[in-house]
């Protein structure tokens, strides 16, 4: 990248949300991971876990877009034999949380602060013991940012984030499924069962 | 369904898939692999010296015949030996089949003797590689494996089975299918990029072709012949583009880069459309990135969509096969002339002439390689090492068909020559094949001169040697100020080397002998070696120096015109 120094304010930081539906085999996270270190992309979390369909998993990465073109890094994870398909969040109206457990220090003074806190934040309390307790939250980055400053006063023993998972909103997938037939679709349809291009009046939020 | 061990199902899987050579070398672990190989008497074993030959003379066979070439190595040294010649397949994306045995399944991943995690270290090097925990897998995993590195841009893959997979027994079931859900290249061109492309190049005044080694593997040079002499579109190709065009067509103007022909850089540079047909704008093609042809509109063509976009955005981007876009776009296109265009490259020829040979009575390497051109009409196959040589072998050989040229471009891998060789030989045996060496690079692999004894191959091997590493000379000489660290080397007699296995070799040391060695060669019916004692500080001009652009380009200064 540029080392030239960036006249007045620094743009704003772009960071892209990837989905990448990948073959369940070992050795995929490898491939996925050294291909960005190889290409100097940078990785600002990554989470794996199952998908809905048997044998493919689902990777949501973080990538920070000024250190590669985006598309770039799409393109190179298609490469890869065992990515199935990839999307870039970035441009979809998506859903994104990330988990975060907290090992908080307390003491009998002060513990109703900090309940007071995850109040707030609507963080559950998962463990509690005569000096320290663990406060699980769930929400978008600046969300569990928040509650980390305000947990900070009290020191923080020990901190777990899980990075980001993200789903696009409304009736669109980034899965590899095959599209459902139009005549099963229809009869869904008829029966009442499909919600299809309607958008339900509801949001997390 | 027959009952069958691992090793059996590796060799019969080959076997089906069409493979009829092996480049390999025997241990530990493969032991049963080589103790099956005589039941399928349809598989050709080469013995190597060393098994980055190995890898090379894959690459080799793959590059001469356009059939995937085969290398096998035990495990540990034996698979991390191949790992240069995996890779020089890998940057000049040929299809090469890298097969590895490994410790017994209960050693793996417990540092067993000549244990190496070589699916780990080829991740990067490979389209794919695979791994066989099971007798019943290895005959999907050559299937897949093979399907991979034979289509869309093809490229190495290495598939490793330890030890005690081979002795396992198992029914063997062939995959008739091969379905791969994360694998799908795109051949059809979209039909509307097409044809916008061809609106841009019927407008254009000044358009360019620059062709790429995938013209070669795409096998569309018919394709391209014609869509430039219809459109009138002159063509270039970048140095591993190299026959894709024939270089006597009178719409060729050579290759670009940085030791391209000027006029060719020049006519890049001054174009007003450029379209990259199988080619990846690299940057000793194109020069520094920034400053070339700023202006000119981009259509690249290539079936890798990770290429489009990566070095240049393109206005037109075609994602697709050549050989079925090309057809297409010469339909799209408009028949005409462009004769004030040719023109003026041809006049930028003459006043820049790149190959002309000056006079001169030292042993020039270019009249070497030109004597060669002219004594073997322009047929043979030139196989190259990485350096001087290389470059004057480009230049001043003319390459009239694809695969003419075998060289590793991407890599740049110094001991290519001899083995890629030996695997062109080996894949088209009634082929005039000469190696081109350099006196540095010859030494890196020269250990493979026993093979053309063992298999009896007429490999003609020229070591145009300047007693320098030449190519790091140049640039000491050039740009770091003539301090020449680490180049002079002093030499063994390498007629005394191919003497010592048997094979016949002269030394030249006056230019008036070089046609008669090259005749003496030709006549010869076994492999023989010239050593040319060129002269010792010539350089290879023209040369677009290490960042800058394309205008830039030096041509040979004139005091070194008079040497």
């Amino acid at each position: 990248m540029s080392t030239a120094p960036h006249s007045g304010s620094r743009p704003h930081h772009t960071v892209h949300t990837v989905v990448a539906i990948v073959e369940n085999r070992p050795g995929v996270l490898m491939r996925v991971s050294s291909l960005f270190r190889r290409r100097g992309f940078n990785i600002e979390s990554l989470t794996v876990g199952r998908s809905e369909e048997e044998g493919l998993s689902r990777m949501t990465i973080v990538v920070d877009g000024e250190s590669a073109p985006v598309e770039q890094v799409e393109k190179q994870l298609y490469k890869l034999i065992d990515v199935v398909k990839v999307s870039d969040l970035s441009h979809e109206e998506m859903v994104a949380r990330e988990l975060a457990m907290i090992k908080v220090r307390c003491n009998n003074v002060n513990r109703h602060e900090l309940l007071d806190i995850a109040n707030v934040f609507r963080a559950d309390v998962i463990d509690i013991a005569t000096n320290s307790l663990i406060l699980q939250v769930v929400g978008d980055e600046d969300k569990i940012d928040g509650l980390i400053k305000m947990c900070e006063p009290y020191g923080i023993r020990e901190l777990s984030r899980t990075g980001r998972v993200a789903m696009v909103r409304g009736t669109k997938t980034t899965t590899v499924h095959e599209r459902e037939p139009e005549k099963i679709a229809r009869i869904h349809e008829k029966a009442g069962r499909r919600v299809d291009n309607v958008e339900l009046p509801f949001s997390s939020d | 369904m027959a009952r069958m061990t691992g090793a059996q199902i590796t060799l019969e899987s080959l076997q089906r898939e069409g493979v009829d050579t092996i480049f390999g070398y025997p241990g530990g672990v493969v032991l049963p692999l080589y103790d099956t190989l005589p039941q399928f008497p349809g598989l050709r074993h080469i013995l190597v010296r060393h098994e980055q030959g190995a890898s090379h003379m894959a690459d080799g066979y793959a590059r001469a015949s356009g059939r995937m070439g085969v290398c096998l190595g035990t495990s540990g040294p034996g698979a991390t030996n191949l790992v240069t010649g995996i890779c020089t397949s890998w940057m000049d994306s040929t299809p090469v089949f890298a097969l590895t045995g490994n410790v017994a399944r209960a050693l793996l991943g417990k540092d067993g003797f000549q244990e190496a995690d070589i699916t780990g270290i080829t991740h990067s090097i490979t389209k794919h590689n695979y791994m066989c925990m099971n007798a019943n897998e290895i005959a999907l995993a050559i299937r897949e494996a093979t399907h991979i590195a034979t289509t869309g841009r093809p490229g190495p893959v290495l598939v490793d089975i330890p030890k005690d997979v081979f002795q396992e027994e198992t029914e063997f079931e062939w995959p008739e299918q091969v379905s791969l859900r994360g694998y799908k290249p795109t051949t059809e061109g979209h039909a509307g990029m097409i044809r916008r492309a061809a609106e841009i190049i019927d407008q254009a005044k000044r358009p360019i072709i620059i062709a790429g080694h995938g013209v070669i593997w795409g096998d569309a040079h018919k394709e391209l012949v014609e869509l430039a002499e219809k459109a009138c579109i002159p063509v270039i190709t970048t140095f591993l583009g190299i026959g894709g065009f024939p270089e006597e067509h009178v719409l060729s103007y050579g290759w670009l880069g940085m030791h391209g022909m000027f006029y060719a850089n020049m006519a890049a540079d001054y174009a007003d459309v450029v379209i990259g047909v199988g080619m990846r704008f690299d940057d000793r093609a194109m020069g520094r990135f920034k400053d070339f042809n700023p202006t000119a509109k981009i259509i690249h063509i290539d079936i890798d969509p990770a290429e489009i976009g990566k070095n240049f955005k393109p206005v037109v981007p075609i994602v697709g096969d050549v050989k079925r876009v090309l057809p297409k776009l010469m339909e799209e296109t408009k028949q005409q002339t462009r004769n004030d265009w040719l023109r003026w490259i041809d006049q930028q020829r003459e006043e820049h002439p790149t190959l002309h040979i000056r006079e001169s009575r030292r042993m020039l390497p270019q009249a070497v390689i030109r004597s060669l051109y002219d004594e073997t009409q322009g047929n043979a196959t030139i196989v190259t090492g990485v350096g001087q040589h290389q470059m004057w072998a480009g230049q001043h050989y003319f390459y009239k068909r694809p695969r003419q040229l075998i060289t590793s471009g991407g890599l740049g891998t110094m001991g290519f020559e001899l083995p890629a060789a030996i695997g062109a030989q080996v894949a088209l045996p009634g082929q005039e094949t000469w190696a081109i060496c350099g006196d540095g690079g010859f030494q890196m692999t020269m250990q493979e001169l026993a093979v053309l004894v063992d298999e009896q191959l007429p490999v003609k091997i020229a070591i145009l040697n300047n007693g320098y590493l030449g190519m790091v000379r140049q640039w000491q000489q050039l740009f770091y100020d003539k301090n020449f660290v680490s180049v002079a080397m002093t030499q063994p007699d390498f007629c005394k080397i191919a003497d010592a296995y048997g094979i016949r070799a002269i030394r030249v040391e006056h230019k008036s002998e070089v046609e008669l060695a090259i005749r003496e060669a030709r006549n010869h019916k076994g492999p023989m070696l010239i050593d040319f004692q060129i002269d010792q500080e010539e350089n290879v001009w023209p040369m677009v120096p290490a960042g800058a652009a394309l205008s830039e380009t030096i041509e040979a200064p004139a005091e070194e015109l008079a040497r």
